[in-house]
């Protein structure tokens, strides 16, 4: 064991952005870091699992103890100060090892277990399926097949096995353009448009250098322009920018040269490459992260950041795809340099315009199946599983989860999730408490056995499913608009609030629409329920009652119970008063809703208090004995009586 | 009627008006004195009725014979009427200039518009002093209502009844008023019933260089605090500015001549700075064509935000000083008719709950605003396309309620009004065929004669149909004071307003819609629950005798 320091009392979590502080006891087991404040029955615990942090920074040693600064991958950062020394050092060369997994078998989850049995997990595992998904678009078909040259991963190890390719796409030509593109990533099927044929294939760049060119691979093309009866032409979207794809041609990669190759349009997209927008979110964050920030500083800061130009970039993109595919009925074809990072953003955004299956719960995990798990977006890299390369860790996926958030503000009934659905599954892309984000490929899944091993997230996600409806979600909205045309001015872009800050809780609105119409939902599919039975009951006395007409469907569902905290990488402990706890769970990590009001005596907004917003520290005490009085903080809510 | 004189060519035919996101219509564009009309004249299009007052500037071009007018308007819409015909062209445009910058208040469109609807309860008489003062009665015997201002000569921008410490004379608050600019001694905005602590705002106090003190000012002042109590004094302006103010006969509160007062600066920026900011941030809404650096940096210059947060900021710490610390507080700027009432009406709504129905905000704009003497008139002859020659124009007003509009981001479930509530009051100051926002100040008013010649603005809103419009579905009243985050994360942009003609809110407002539809249904279901309970237990007590033998 690395914890040598199991339990620290008298430990200060400072807030970021306020002078206000809370006493509590730090407690480290092998897998979370707690604090649990020390007051009495209310009081509110922090979880932590290792694998979100991301570093653990010891500060110079101040007055009141050791500060330790601890940032997250979810965006949580917390400030402890330590009273002696040495707990503050133990606790930081424990978690400095904790937080760094040698090997994937020290992954949470793989000691995670949700008591279920094997066979629970087995069907958790087969939810999400991608064999009917390509059924359901219409795959195989007279145009399309099924291909097994990667069944034992051989022509591709970062590809899935099943691979749909056109029916005329031979398997020599296969393997010959797959051995003229990076990684062997030759072009395949991701998204076929049934409506006009129209083909989304994705691969990654061709390895021509500045003159080479490569028979099988223009045949491979020429197959995916034969397959579209509707229109011969390809669109060739390379989603780097111009510049980055000249350079590659110096290591002897590059782009399609169109005169090799009949019936394609090249485009250019200029999305940049990981390490710009790791470099970017570094920047977002350590604006955002800056107290008493000045208006001025945040815009500045927000626009030099670049974070949402690359934002804007791949929407952009994704909608230059969409268009091609549902106006002109082209089919395209996308790649960037090895075909796992901004081809994944794009194809799967752009399926998400497309296809109106993709914006419901279960479609969106399909889709983050395909065109992410699937297809080989190295997670294990990017979101730094393993101590890994730091000049690989980027928020790709990060962002093609905030595109799809900017798309449910554009659209709020498009979406059969909201947004905590996204942060959730950000949460967990980090967590590593469930299997289906691990390491980089299907291969390496395989070899992991994580469907023996671990459980699927999914399942999880599904059985809570509750928790992240969109409660104006409108099934008829598809209907109207199959495909959704966002706008992209640029005011229609802004920071999100709820990912970046979502453990800052003096940030965010204090009351929240979602929440109360969530509740109001629910409370209509209980009313109906009792309507219902009410009117059994009346129709006993021979009472003949008009029929209430059920403006949803009505069901008889039982709700899943609603779990401790959203967050639910934090297993919550056992404690006296359960509904207390329901309650500040939710706040303190959400800090978004209302407190239903209580009859008499003390009533409190919560997350609403003078002190934690820092209008001004008010200027010190008129005379030497007259104190400015004393804001009481119960729990770090002011409490107020009415 | 002089109007017929400025009025040319009074019809055209064949006009095409062109406005984003909707399709363009062709009709015949007619000219009243206070209306520019374009009708289809087909049954299923709507008519485009405006304002002349509602216009801010107008441009004109001409390809050929055939003219185009661009009609900017006060609430940032902007809309393109081609007219064919050079001569006509030229008429039409010259008439919109001239109806749109008439100089006689008398003349403006509420003095002669008759209402459609039967007015059930005048706006006029709602929200009197007398009748806010009994409020405050119920609550302290502390205060008088003081008849010194009775012919407007001590503050002509006061009201005639103001509202004072009961143990101050008339003859100190005359000799305090010679003390504050504008005659605008401290009197009474709020009182908070919690703990007894008040808000006062005032004009600044003239001290001029040599440090000039008023004793009645400062008797006047520390009357208002509880024994061995302390206040707080906000200068909404910065040290150095206060500093400045000096060389022009205005100044602070010393330390020294007010020893149980605490003097805070902050930084919110007078009048001609908004101006210009809200003409920037404007063009920047406007601009189809920028990047994503060139929009961010451009709303970043107009500086719009950054007011946003300071009004909001020292309107916090107004409250939280009261609130938290228990002090009473005394506001003021340097007219104290300007950022002084957006600090004291934001603090009352943030720690009254009363503020944030939908009468309480009117009260609180009359009280606030129209009788504290806030110069509509001035601020709101011209928006944000005003182009050279401004006078005393700034977006006070548009900026108080954008700060609502904040908090009422953040408390959504907290205000009886919605956004739409907010965006009419914008207009109807700028523009309106009610008279509630002529004038600059009560004395004016009177001398108008608006409550006999003109229509209340509330009583149209105060009807149950207009209400209804206005509610809030989210509402559920609560009793707490409501402190809102002022980090730069946690403010937005005004959509609703700023880019209100740049955007389809086709499917936002249908999922507003969805939102209200839920609400209700929720409601109903609840109503119908209780009365199949009622049903059943009527039948139940019934039958009882005869199941049970």
């Amino acid at each position: 064991e690395h914890i040598r320091t199991p339990k620290v009392e008298q430990v200060k979590l400072l807030d970021r952005f306020s002078n206000k502080s809370t006493t509590g006891t730090l407690h480290l087991t092998a897998t979370h870091l707690i604090f649990a404040e020390s007051n009495g029955a209310s009081a509110q615990e922090i979880w932590i699992l290792h694998h979100h942090i991301a570093s653990v920074e010891k500060l110079s040693l101040t007055a009141s103890g050791c500060p330790l600064l601890i940032q997250c991958r979810n965006f949580r950062v917390v400030h402890f100060v330590i009273p002696r020394e040495r707990d503050c050092h133990d606790i930081y060369s424990s978690l400095f090892r904790l937080l760094r997994p040698v090997s994937y078998d020290e992954l949470y989850a793989f000691s995670y277990n949700p008591k279920q049995n094997d066979q629970q997990r087995e069907e958790g595992w087969q939810l999400i399926d991608l064999g009917p998904e390509f059924e359901r678009m219409g795959v195989p078909c007279d145009q399309w097949q099924l291909t097994d040259v990667n069944r034992d991963y051989k022509v591709c190890e970062t590809y899935p096995r099943d691979l749909y390719v056109p029916i005329t796409a031979s398997k020599p030509i296969i393997v010959g353009s797959s051995k003229f593109r990076s990684k062997g990533r030759f072009p395949v099927l991701t998204y076929f448009y049934q409506e006009k044929k129209a083909a989304v294939c994705r691969c990654s760049q061709p390895l021509s250098g500045f003159s080479a060119r490569c028979l099988e691979d223009e045949h491979m093309l020429q197959a995916i322009s034969k397959a579209n009866h509707n229109n011969r032409c390809i669109y060739v979207m390379d989603t780097r920018p111009k510049l980055n794809a000249l350079a590659n041609r110096a290591a002897g990669k590059g782009y399609e040269n169109e005169d090799n190759y009949s019936n394609i349009r090249f485009q250019f997209v200029g999305i940049e490459n990981i390490h710009v927008m790791r470099g970017s979110l570094q920047k977002l964050l350590e604006v955002v992260g800056t107290r008493s920030l000045s208006m001025t500083d945040y815009m500045v800061g927000l626009e030099n950041s670049g974070w949402l130009r690359h934002i804007k970039a791949i929407m952009d993109a994704a909608i230059f795809l969409a268009k091609a595919v549902t106006v002109e009925g082209a089919s395209v074809l996308v790649h960037c340099s090895d075909g796992w990072d901004r081809t994944a953003q794009v194809c799967a955004l752009g399926s998400l315009l497309m296809d109106p299956y993709y914006r419901t719960i279960k479609g969106f995990m399909v889709l983050i199946e395909k065109d992410w798990i699937s297809f080989g977006h190295k997670f294990a890299d990017r979101c730094d599983q393993l101590n890994g390369d730091s000049k690989e860790v980027s928020p790709i996926f990060t962002q093609f989860l905030e595109c799809v958030w900017h798309l449910t503000e554009q659209f709020p009934q498009a979406f059969e999730f909201s947004e905590w659905f996204l942060i959730q599954i950000h949460e967990h892309v980090h967590s590593c408490q469930f299997g289906n984000f691990l390491r980089n490929s299907q291969r390496q899944r395989e070899d992991l056995q994580l469907r023996e091993r671990t459980y699927s997230l999914w399942a999880h996600l599904l059985s809570e499913k509750q928790n992240y409806l969109n409660p104006i979600y409108s099934s008829s909205f598809e209907e109207s608009h199959p495909v959704l045309v966002p706008s992209t001015q640029a005011y229609h872009f802004k920071f999100w609030r709820n990912m970046y800050h979502q453990y800052d809780r003096s940030m965010h609105p204090r009351q929240s629409i979602l929440k109360h119409i969530l509740t109001l939902k629910e409370s209509n599919r209980e009313l109906e329920g009792t309507v219902r039975a009410l009117k059994a009951k009346l129709q006993k006395f021979g009472v003949s009652t008009s029929p209430l007409k059920p403006q949803t469907p009505p069901r008889e569902r039982s709700l899943p119970p609603r779990p401790q905290s959203l967050i639910l990488g934090a297993p919550v402990l056992s404690r006296k008063e359960v509904q207390r706890e329901e309650d500040e769970e939710v706040f303190a990590e959400e800090a978004r809703e209302d407190v239903p009001i209580s009859t008499g005596g003390e009533r409190t907004v919560e997350g609403s208090s003078a002190t934690e917003n820092g209008y001004m520290e008010l200027p010190g005490s008129f005379g030497s004995k007259s104190e400015p009085a004393v804001v009481t903080l119960e729990f770090g809510v002011a409490r107020m009586t009415c | 009627m002089e109007f017929a004189e400025l009025i040319k060519t009074p019809r055209v035919d064949g006009v095409i008006l062109h406005r984003p996101f909707m399709p363009k219509v062709e009709g015949t564009l007619c000219l009243t004195g206070h209306h520019l009309i374009l009708s289809s004249r087909q049954d299923n299009t709507e008519e485009l009725w405006l304002l002349h007052a509602n216009i801010d500037s107008t441009e004109k071009r001409f390809v050929g014979s055939l003219g185009t007018i661009i009609v900017k308007c006060k609430d940032l819409r902007v809309i393109q009427l081609d007219i064919p015909g050079m001569e006509e062209c030229l008429n039409i445009a010259s008439s919109i200039e001239a109806l749109s910058t008439l100089d006689s208040v008398s003349l403006m469109y509420p003095f002669f518009y008759r209402p459609l609807f039967e007015v059930i309860e005048d706006g006029w008489q709602l929200f009197l002093p007398e009748e806010v003062f009994k409020d405050l009665e119920s609550m302290t015997d502390e205060w008088r209502l003081s008849e010194v201002n009775k012919d407007f000569s001590v503050c002509p921008s006061y009201p005639s009844l103001l509202t004072v410490p009961k143990d101050i004379d008339d003859e100190t608050l005359c000799k305090a008023a010679s003390f504050r600019h504008g005659g605008r001694f401290p009197v009474l905005s709020y009182y908070h019933k919690k703990n007894g602590m008040v808000m006062m705002r005032a004009g600044q106090p003239l001290t001029g260089t040599n440090g000039r003190r008023c004793k009645e000012d400062e008797k006047l002042i520390n009357a208002t605090l509880c024994a061995g109590k302390r206040g707080y004094i906000i200068d909404t302006r910065t040290i150095a500015v206060a500093q400045q103010a000096k060389a022009r006969g205005g100044g602070f509160e010393q330390e020294a001549n007010y020893p149980q007062w605490r003097r805070i600066h902050k930084a919110i920026e007078r009048s001609s700075v908004l101006q210009e900011s809200l003409i920037k941030l404007v063009e920047a809404c406007n601009d189809q064509s920028h990047s994503m650096d060139r929009w961010l940096s451009k709303l970043e210059a107009s500086n719009w935000q950054s007011h946003v947060k300071e009004i909001l900021t020292t309107a916090c710490l107004a409250a939280q000083c009261i609130d938290r610390e228990g002090a009473s507080v005394l506001v003021h700027g340097t007219e104290g008719t300007d950022s002084t009432l957006q600090v004291t009406s934001l603090a009352q709504i943030i720690l009254d709950p009363e503020c944030r129905t939908i009468r309480g905000f009117e009260t609180l704009i009359e009280r606030e605003w129209l009788q504290a003497g806030h110069p509509f008139q001035q601020r709101c002859a011209q928006s944000a396309y005003s182009n050279g020659k401004l006078r005393s124009e700034a977006p006070v007003f548009l900026l108080f309620l954008d700060c609502v509009w904040q908090i009422l981001r953040q408390f959504p479930c907290s205000f009886q009004f919605n956004e739409k509530f907010l965006i009419i009051l914008f207009e109807h100051a700028y523009a309106s065929q009610f008279g509630t926002f002529l004038g600059n100040r009560v004395a004016e008013r009177v001398k108008l004669q608006l409550s006999q010649k003109t229509v209340s603005l509330w009583s149209w809103v105060n009807r149950p149909q207009e209400l209804e419009r206005f509610h809030n579905p989210l509402y559920e009243p609560n009793n707490l004071v409501i402190w809102p985050s002022v980090a730069p994360q946690s403010l937005l942009l005004w959509e609703g307003v700023f880019l209100r003609w740049n955007r389809s809110t086709k499917c936002l407002d249908e999922a507003y819609q969805e939102m209200v539809h839920i609400i209700e249904y929720n409601k109903e279901l609840q109503n119908k629950v209780n009365s199949l309970r009622r049903q059943l237990a009527e039948l139940e007590t019934e039958d009882s005798p005869l199941q049970t033998p």
